[in-house]
């Protein structure tokens, strides 16, 4: 049953030599200005997402050494404490929000299709879409910090801090606001990861052919849906009590205040395991290729990635042991913390044997997993520790969690996905970045990173607590506080020289060539750069290490069409090839839905009725978005 | 890489129907957020509830009459959109355009018990805490009945015109009678919430 009636061309119609200039005409972006807006490629979204991602760490990164200086010596007068308080709420809810989960995410976008092999990414509108409501988010908050008028309320904004007795003007409401436009991005992606993960697998990738980092990218995916839902039910509470005077957190009306904590930490605690499972399938792919065999324990890491999606909800209520809560709440949630372990333990065992077992090769991406093995490790013991009770009490709010958090977050994921751009940075660009830049990078950030942090755990157990922007002489802190502050700035060079090579090896950097590492997985089957359709044939898949087995022909199919952008839908468990699916063509409505959006959520802050009258526009733009456009797309 | 043919895919339908289209799981995936959303709803009702002294707070009961039409009409919409469904199985067009027809008329009639509703709670949002989430546990539903209301509009439009006869329109009227049951099926707890747990 057709639409319309175009000449339908398979591939196997055309001459080899033929195919790739018909594929390319098909799939490729528009040019120009006009291209860039409606593009829907996931690759150039990713790599939107990535730049405008690392952009935010450098920002971020900024804050901190502004925070840093102004610590760096008591009583300092560089920061008011009203600046203070802007700059350390927005550096965190930047990190987390702007720069962490949206990088993860782009990873995945950029790397789930190729790596499944398929030639885009499910509702590739909807990607762009959550691009643009991404950066607008990211907008909001720093525009708000140009203007001073940034959130001072910390990252997680307990109330009634952030409530409308103590927070006045406009601040908490753009922190909360700009939590809706993230998690709105955020769940976007996740949908785009699970529906290409189920159904858009090569024929033949059964479930247990799957590579780790998808399956990692496929479990955070999960915790996203589950978790968001929480922080935008938050945050749009918060901003209801702001602005129509709703009671939800006050306890003079039948509201509480640890409501929100729970609803916090409901999703804040998978939210770490959101930014850290796919850091975990990032060194799964790195180790392998550099110990030059297989990952060790495949099944063990897929259950262990599961198993911490699980238990990842049961763990919230450990951020609020000091809240006051029944001893066998704090007791069930000491255990279940503590639970936790088993399954990071069991990645790192696994990792441990990889290495051990292997030939391991040196090259930067392997020290940066070298890197995350002994950071997240150290940062991992004092997750154990902070896990019980009495000495969580003693260290709660003290630079100690300051400390044990950096050490999960930038060990357990910065370094794995440093490493992940040096080692993934061929594909994505065609070159190579410097080996030689690489290692000094690596040592200064390494170095950088513990000389910053670890005295940290000092200075905690010293009683420094955290969110103070300055400190009296008498206390013992200032000269640890001095060597912390000189030791961020090792760390920013490293970062510095990070990007340096980056835009240097974009330039000049070696050519790469399609499989630079000699890995085994898909994506390194196709041309680096890879081509907008990625794939000209799909490739069928006959093991785990596809390309490892097939060492001098890969196996395909054929029977595609090229005059319209076709991919492969494939069975849930098996991958067996169920349908040609289309794939949808560029469009500007996308970009326009995300104005709307826009318009729509700023408006909202200042008056309810934004939400009426800012969801016509919306509905106009969403109704474009899908009308058909009789389109060979279209056919079915 | 040098390649080898190992299968030919010419013979696959130009588009994934029922269960095997993306789009069924891609609304699926949504169920699952919103009902994330809708649980999330419920479990801070049930929380405030736990803190306070009496429930409901400092207000009588919600009226059942309002509700409990919606609630009758909503199960009633299931049979016209089990049809639909079954209609746009088989490529049904005149029938479907039908179907859809009454279920837009299905989607519109319940927003008038629900304009009632809002009365019928005896609290204001701002009179406190178990006003507040009685409002937003209703309010979320409301925005889910008028978004899928200009779907299924939407949709009817569609039918009636050219591209209406294509595998793809059948699918999304599948899915967008998916996401009715959907919500129907949120509304029962909330319903037994709103109005039945203030009288137990």
């Amino acid at each position: 049953m057709n639409s319309s009636s175009t000449a339908q061309v398979l591939d196997v119609e055309v001459e080899r030599e033929d195919l790739e200039p018909r594929l390319r005409r098909t799939w490729q972006s528009g040019k120009g200005i006009w291209g860039a807006l409606t593009t829907v490629d996931h690759k150039i979204i990713a790599r939107r997402y990535i730049v405008t991602a690392f952009v935010f760490l450098a920002l971020g990164g900024v804050l901190a050494l502004v925070m840093r200086v102004q610590l760096a010596f008591p009583e300092a007068r560089f920061l008011s404490a009203d600046r203070y308080n802007q700059i350390f709420t927005t550096h965190g809810s930047n990190m987390m929000f702007l720069f962490a989960v949206p990088v993860m995410e782009a990873m995945g976008v950029y790397l789930v299709p190729l790596m499944v092999g398929t030639r885009n990414i499910a509702f590739p509108r909807l990607n762009a879409f959550s691009y643009w409501i991404f950066l607008a988010g990211g907008l909001v908050l720093w525009i708000a910090v140009a203007l001073d008028a940034a959130p001072d309320v910390g990252w997680f904004a307990y109330v009634p801090l952030s409530g409308p007795e103590y927070g006045a003007g406009k601040r908490a409401d753009i922190w909360a606001q700009m939590i809706t436009f993230t998690e709105l991005s955020a769940l976007a992606v996740a949908v785009e990861i699970v529906v290409t993960v189920f159904k858009q697998r090569a024929p033949g990738m059964s479930l247990d052919r799957i590579p780790v980092f998808v399956w990692s990218m496929l479990v955070t995916s999960f915790l996203v849906i589950i978790a968001m839902p929480a922080i935008m039910f938050a945050s749009s509470s918060l901003i209801l009590d702001r602005l129509v005077g709703t009671h939800f957190y006050n306890p003079a009306e039948g509201g509480d205040v640890l409501l929100w904590q729970h609803l916090f930490w409901f999703f804040g605690h998978p939210e770490v395991y959101i930014i850290f499972l796919p850091a975990v399938g990032m060194v799964s792919a790195m180790i392998s290729p550099f110990s030059q065999r297989p990952v060790f324990g495949y099944l063990a890491l897929v259950i262990a990635l599961i198993a911490t999606g699980l238990l990842s909800f049961g763990l919230w209520v450990h951020h609020m042991f000091v809240a006051g809560l029944p001893p066998s709440g704090s007791s069930f949630f000491t255990a279940s913390s503590m639970a936790i372990a088993i399954p990071a333990g069991t990645q790192i065992f696994c990792f441990l044997a990889t290495l051990w077992s292997g030939r391991p090769i040196f090259k930067t991406p392997m020290l940066f997993v070298i890197g995350f093995l002994i950071t997240f490790v150290m940062g991992g013991m004092t997750g154990v520790m902070v896990a019980s009770v009495p000495l969580d009490t003693q260290v709660h709010d003290t630079y100690f969690v300051v400390a044990h958090f950096h050490y999960v977050l930038v060990g357990g994921a910065v370094f794995p996905l440093v490493g992940a751009i040096y080692y993934w940075f061929p594909k994505m660009t065609g070159r190579m970045m410097s080996e030689k830049l690489g290692r000094i990078v690596f040592g200064m950030i390494f170095a950088g990173f513990h000389l910053t942090f670890f005295p940290m755990h000092i200075l905690g157990l010293a009683g420094m607590p955290r969110r103070v922007y300055t400190y009296p002489p008498e206390l013992p802190w200032s000269g640890m506080n001095l060597f912390v502050s000189v030791s961020a700035f090792v760390l920013a060079a490293g970062f510095g020289l990070f990007f340096i090579d980056a835009i240097r090896s974009l330039r000049s950097g070696k050519v790469a060539g399609p499989n630079p590492w000699n890995c085994a997985s898909l994506e390194w089957a196709t041309a680096s750069p890879p081509p907008p359709y990625n794939f000209a044939r799909i490739p069928v898949v006959q093991s785990r290490d596809p390309l490892w087995q097939a060492s001098s022909e890969l196996p395909v199919a054929t029977g595609l069409r090229v005059d319209r952008r076709e991919l492969v839908v494939s069975s849930v468990v098996a991958a067996e090839p169920e349908a040609r699916e289309s794939s949808p063509a560029d469009s500007i409505w996308p970009l326009v839905a995300a104005l709307a959006t826009t318009v729509m959520l700023i408006g909202s802050m200042f008056s309810a009725w934004a939400v009426v009258w800012g969801a016509v526009p919306i509905a106009i733009a969403l109704t474009c978005w899908f009308w058909p456009k009789r389109t060979p797309e279209d056919e079915s | 890489m040098k390649e080898k043919v190992v299968l030919d895919l010419s013979h696959l339908p130009l588009h994934a129907t029922g269960t095997a289209s993306l789009t069924f799981w891609g609304t699926s995936a949504f169920m699952l957020i919103e009902g994330s959303g809708f649980a999330l709803a419920i479990a801070v009702y049930l929380y405030l509830m736990a803190n306070a002294p009496s429930w409901p707070l400092n207000a009588p009961p919600p009226d059942l009459l309002p509700g409990t039409i919606l609630t009758v009409l909503l199960l009633a919409s299931l049979v016209p959109n089990l049809l639909v469904t079954r209609w746009a199985g088989q490529r049904d067009l005149r029938k479907v355009r039908i179907g859809l027809v009454i279920m837009s008329i299905f989607g519109i009639v319940p927003l008038v018990p629900r304009i009632f509703e809002f009365p019928a709670l005896n609290i204001r949002w701002d009179d406190n805490a178990y006003g507040s989430i009685l409002w937003v546990m209703l309010g979320l539903h409301t925005t889910h009945i008028l978004t899928d209301l200009a779907d299924t509009l939407v949709l009817t439009c569609l039918m009636f015109s050219r591209h209406g006869d294509n595998l793809r329109r059948y699918g999304d009227v599948e899915d967008n009678a998916l996401y009715w049951n959907f919500v129907v099926a949120t509304w029962l707890p909330l319903y037994g919430c709103i109005y039945w747990i203030p009288r137990l």
